[in-house]
């Protein structure tokens, strides 16, 4: 059984995202999502200063056999990437909701989310999908 | 590897299982306007009796010209051993076998090749080849789009001084996908790129400058300038190389401060005999900072679960069986048996011998301009130096004096006024190592009598 942080916020393509003190959102993957992977090789990340909208192609995840895109959970823009990932992609593996975090955005509008699925839900979601 | 064809029952049983009433109906989706009912033009099958008398037929047409055309195809020598090693029951294939339990022979050839691709380059990685040296260059302009993310404008700079035919093709795949080409002038007097028009580029966003390199003129272009200029405003340097010039010129990894980004060009030098225009393959070679985004087939080398020493295919999830629409091409194959060839020779030449080639193609030159040069309406079109190929400007138009040539047969260059018309009668001649003082005398002589002879008319 997968890991579900009861703080985290989820997405139906399985991103997580977390609310900072600074008023910012961390993006990763979902435990689900590097078990469905396997090993991660790689990871692509956007440039800081990038404006993002909801549901746009942000960042690749790449495992020994498969390649996937991650996407953007709420709209807004890139303040800050997860440099450790180039050299260790496997911290994704390792720790999905802490090292393994991809990106941090400035929210377009403070608080949003609306369309994400709450710890409890994404549960129930997974144990269906 | 057998090759079994479906039987009728074959095609009938898996018809059934699927539900479609023929093989015609799998392609229903298309719409009826869009496709070929008929193909009047093909002619009915012929039997192999029947081929063979046709193809020999048209062999005796070809004979045997003394061929002085370069333009991006050179005849050069292949030691016989090149072909007989290459068509062993092993390697000759129409498929390249990739699968690391069967093919681990054919899988180490590519990994040789990419290894002296890689060092003959000066980079770090190579794929496995391309289909050619145009498709080469036109994947390179798309990756370097994917690869360049500080760029936001898709702007390829292509020089005129590239193959005019590199020009086209790269222009006609990548055209429409999002990427915009535009012309860099060269410099009538020396025939390099202008480096004064490249300087209009200051300040604004452009992609990848492409850089060929010995030109199509056979001019060697200021490559550690162009690199530079390139480098400097944040844009990636494509070199487009001619890889038997490569044992005497800087290879692009070390142009300029930083060297080349991206590697490309026509392997056909390296073992593949002239054949009206192929089957010859591209190279590509790169840094490993942009391997990701590099287009193609990587064979790796790796150990067993036993620890022995093996290769196979890596880094696929670039490719399109994992990535689907978002790889990082379309075309996910090699020139498996042309690469084989050009790993072949150029394992029997080693650097020395691939040295040896290029000098002595560049000394032919050298005697091939001073000839025809002596000969009165003929002088070089350009003053920058060069490798084997060069520019004869002539006092009149080049098409007749060639047909007058290939009489006598000799093929006596390229005409150039389809493709450069703005340099008045302009013919590109190439000499390799193929060429002796006597063939040089031959074609000078043949020049100045058929000359002599418009001249006269």
């Amino acid at each position: 059984m997968s890991e579900i942080p009861a703080e985290l916020r989820f997405t139906r393509s399985h991103e997580w995202v977390r609310q900072l003190p600074d008023g910012s959102s961390e993006i990763g993957i979902s435990d689900h999502a590097q078990r469905a992977l396997g090993d991660l090789v790689f990871v692509e990340l956007p440039e800081v200063g990038r404006s993002l909208s909801v549901g746009e192609a942000c960042a690749v995840v790449e495992s020994v056999k498969a390649a996937s895109d991650v996407y953007a959970p709420i709209a807004g823009t890139v303040v800050a990437i997860n440099d450790q990932l180039r050299q260790t992609p496997e911290l994704i593996n390792r720790e999905p909701y802490a090292g393994g975090w991809l990106l941090r955005l400035r929210p377009e509008v403070p608080g949003e989310g609306s369309g994400l699925l709450s710890a409890s839900d994404y549960r129930v979601f997974e144990a269906q999908s | 590897m057998p090759f079994i064809p479906h039987t009728e029952d074959d095609v009938r049983e898996m018809l059934q299982v699927i539900g479609a009433p023929s093989i015609e109906a799998l392609f229903d989706e298309i719409p009826s306007n869009l496709r070929v009912h008929s193909l009047p033009e093909v002619p009915p099958g012929l039997n192999e009796l029947e081929v063979m008398q046709l193809m020999a037929a048209r062999a005796r047409q070809d004979g045997r010209p003394l061929c002085f055309i370069g333009a991006g195809a050179y005849e050069h020598h292949i030691p016989a051993a090149v072909w007989s090693t290459v068509t062993r029951g092993e390697f000759y294939s129409a498929y390249t076998p990739y699968q690391a339990e069967a093919s681990q022979g054919t899988l180490q050839t590519i990994y040789e090749y990419q290894s002296m691709m890689a060092s003959l380059t000066g980079m770090e990685v190579a794929n496995a080849s391309l289909y050619d040296g145009a498709t080469a260059v036109a994947e390179a302009a798309l990756m370097a789009v994917r690869a360049n993310r500080r760029s936001k404008s898709a702007r390829i700079v292509l020089p005129r001084t590239l193959h005019p035919h590199y020009r086209a093709v790269t222009l006609a795949t990548a055209g429409n996908q999002g990427l915009k080409f535009e012309d860099l002038p060269y410099e009538r007097a020396s025939g390099q790129t202008s480096l004064a028009a490249l300087e209009a580029y200051g300040g604004q966003d452009f992609t990848a400058l492409v850089i060929a390199q010995p030109n199509f003129f056979g001019v060697l272009e200021d490559v550690d300038s162009l690199t530079d200029f390139a480098h400097a405003h944040g844009a990636l340097v494509i070199a487009v190389v001619n890889p038997t010039s490569l044992a005497l010129l800087k290879p692009p990894g070390e142009w300029g401060h930083h060297g080349a980004n991206i590697v490309v060009g026509e392997g056909q030098p390296l073992g593949c005999p002239l054949a009206s225009g192929g089957p010859y393959f591209g190279f590509m070679t790169t840094r490993m900072e942009h391997v990701r985004q590099m287009p193609g087939r990587v064979v790796g080398r790796t150990v067993d679960l036993e620890g022995r020493s093996g290769f196979s295919l890596t880094l696929q999830a670039r490719e399109q069986h994992i990535r689907r629409a978002k790889a990082t091409s379309n075309i996910c194959t090699n020139q498996g048996l042309l690469m084989m060839a050009g790993t072949v020779y150029l394992a029997l030449l080693g650097a020395e011998g691939l040295e040896r080639v290029a000098a002595l193609s560049m000394s032919r030159t050298e005697e091939l301009v001073r000839a025809l040069g002596e000969i009165p309406g003929v002088h070089r079109a350009f003053a920058g130096a060069g490798f084997h190929e060069s520019v004869l400007a002539l006092d009149r138009p080049v098409a007749p004096l060639l047909a007058a040539l290939d009489a006598r047969g000799i093929q006596g260059g390229l005409d150039l006024h389809e493709y450069y018309p703005e340099l008045g009668p302009a013919l590109l001649v190439c000499a390799t190592e193929t060429k002796t003082a006597a063939d040089i005398e031959t074609y000078a002589r043949a020049l100045s009598e058929v000359l002599h002879a418009a001249r006269a008319a």
